[in-house]
């Protein structure tokens, strides 16, 4: 478990003093993987380095399975280091050395003995799929490949904790998914924390248990994935969720229904797992003497559980309609009715 | 003028080129490994280096800079003194050394920073991300991943190095210069002048190329 209290990173400039990270306090559990989402600028980043102390905390305190990380020596912290395996955007990879030698890196820095070495080694390319490349050099592999490589390397030591600093953010949709399949593989094989930051929210429903939201160096908001998803309470949050959940833009389309002859009210409907299953609009239909039009509706996967929405304009007389509103809100997790032109 | 290639002393010509050789070759031996040392001290002294140090860094880009700064004809004069203290003489390629080395190992200190600098940060925070050590850091990666730009820098060095020999030469520390100038331009024997000068440009050749060689085979980015 990883619990942090009070963190908070100020830069000193010359005039001025930028509060990079401001008083966050979070609990990660074991075997979670906890993303974390923001804006560019949010301080995610900081926020990620500062809990290898690669950034040197201004104040707060970090324990990892029981370890406070901030008063470590230097010398502590070094062997710390060793069980926090960490990836980056840009990989980082040694460029003079192929990708057996990178992975062997951090063992070497552990001082493992050669010919152990050798083996570890084997059984990380085994792990991250990278059979046949092993003598390759950096520059011969694509970014996908690298990011095996990085990933590879920050689990050579049998770290408990996998930082992962926008892991994805520089390789394409396809690439992308085949890491995250990697990172949840790794996650359930070797029962290993994680802890990502990015800017998509597809990397959080695609992957995450748990998220928190920065935004200006706080955390605005956090939960399990699912409550996020159908409940998000912060603007910013909203935002986000509303990249995965619904299209993007579906204002005007919004707009031009609601012009047209016939108003009503449209509402979105989010349901859970099961709900998504059973047959509510039919339900509201038979019940109700209203008219229904499905405007929209989309399937989320998540790791935790399916996430659907469905937009659809309600027509009729006005106790009707929100008589069926009521009825779908006892049914499902969450409605909201974003056009109201009765 | 008259060339006649079959008076020159080829005996001589050959001593002049060995004594050449074994100038350059031990220059830029101490230079490569004193200038990645003073390198190595102007990055990581450097702010925001790995071992921020203002005053070690003042002190030692005052050094490279005063050094670098010394026309080497007189840094030879100079260094005569010091020269005497530690060689027994100033006269021969062996008295040539010091000031060889202290006229190239801060310009190829220089060189060396710049090479560093050029090293990915990210790599080195991938390092410290994993634990290593500043010892560890600098002999597994900041080395290694410069090593074309630090073969490059020891070339241009090198080089450099050839021409301070010459100088040196004429004001006794022998070799091809030396030979040049004392058998060919003060007795007008102008033939030995092109030949020592045909010989120097070829000695300039090798290196360039096993240079460029070198640096090509293990830059593998």
């Amino acid at each position: 478990m990883i619990s942090i209290n009070g963190l908070k990173k100020v830069y000193h400039l010359v005039k001025e003093e930028i509060t990079a990270v401001d008083d966050i306090s979070l609990q990660i559990n074991e075997g979670d993987i906890f993303g974390v989402i923001g804006y560019s600028g949010a301080g995610k980043s900081t926020f990620v380095r500062l809990l290898n102390r690669l950034e040197e905390p201004t104040a707060g305190s970090i324990s990892m399975q029981g370890k406070e990380m901030t008063t470590l020596s230097n010398k502590e912290l070094r062997v710390a280091r060793q069980d926090i395996g960490m990836i980056f955007q840009h990989f980082n990879l040694l460029w003079s050395r192929t990708t057996a030698e990178n992975i062997a890196f951090p063992l070497e820095v552990a001082k493992m003995p050669k010919n152990e070495r050798k083996k570890r080694v084997q059984e990380l390319i085994d792990l991250v799929g990278l059979n046949g490349r092993e003598h390759a050099y950096p520059s011969q592999l694509s970014g996908g490949q690298k990011q095996r490589v990085g990933i590879a390397r920050a689990l050579a030591n049998n770290p408990k904790v996998l930082l992962c600093d926008e892991a994805t953010s520089a390789l394409d949709p396809d690439t992308t998914n085949a890491i995250l399949d990697l990172l949840l593989d790794i996650n359930k094989k070797l029962g290993l924390t994680i802890i990502l930051i990015t800017h998509e929210m597809h990397v959080i429903r695609k992957i995450c248990n748990r998220v928190a939201v920065m935004e200006a160096g706080s955390v605005i908001e956090q939960g399990d994935v699912m409550e996020v998803f159908t409940n998000p309470k912060h603007d910013v949050t909203k935002k986000f969720v509303d990249q995965v959940v619904s299209e993007a833009d579906d204002d005007e389309s919004m707009d031009y229904i609601m012009n047209l002859e016939n108003k009503g009210k449209i509402v979105r409907v989010h349901f859970i797992g099961d709900a998504a299953n059973e047959a509510v609009i039919s339900d509201v239909a038979k019940k109700f003497s209203v008219t229904i039009n499905i405007l929209q509706g989309k399937l989320t996967q998540t790791i935790s559980g399916v996430l659907g929405t469905l937009t659809i304009q309600l027509q009729g007389e006005k106790e009707a309609i929100n008589e069926a509103i009521t009825f779908i809100e006892n049914t499902t997790e969450e409605v909201e009715v974003i056009r109201d032109e009765l | 003028m008259n060339f006649d290639l079959a008076s020159i002393d080829w005996v001589k010509i050959w001593e002049a080129t060995i004594e050449t050789f074994y100038m350059t070759l031990i220059s830029v031996a101490a230079t490569f490994i004193l200038g990645i040392l003073l390198g190595l001290l102007l990055y990581l002294t450097d702010k925001n280096g790995l071992w921020q140090n203002k005053i070690i860094n003042f002190i030692t880009a005052t050094f490279v800079n005063v050094f670098r700064a010394i026309p080497f004809i007189i840094l030879i004069l100079l260094l005569f003194p010091f020269t005497d203290f530690i060689v027994g003489t100033i006269r021969g390629p062996k008295a040539a050394l010091p000031a060889l080395i202290i006229g190239g190992a801060p310009f190829y200190a220089r060189l060396v920073e710049i090479a560093l600098k050029e090293v990915d940060k990210g790599v080195v925070e991938a390092a410290q991300s994993m634990g290593a050590s500043l010892q560890r850091i600098i002999f597994k990666v900041l080395l290694p991943e410069s090593m074309p730009a630090l073969i490059s820098g020891i070339t241009v060095t090198a080089i450099a190095l050839i021409g301070y020999t010459a100088m040196a030469g004429a004001i006794g520390a022998g070799g091809l210069g030396n030979y040049a100038y004392y058998a060919g331009f003060q007795r007008r024997a102008w033939d030995i002048v092109l030949v020592c000068t045909v010989i120097i440009v070829f000695i300039v050749f090798i290196f360039q190329v096993i240079g460029d060689l070198t640096a090509k085979r293990i830059d593998k980015r």
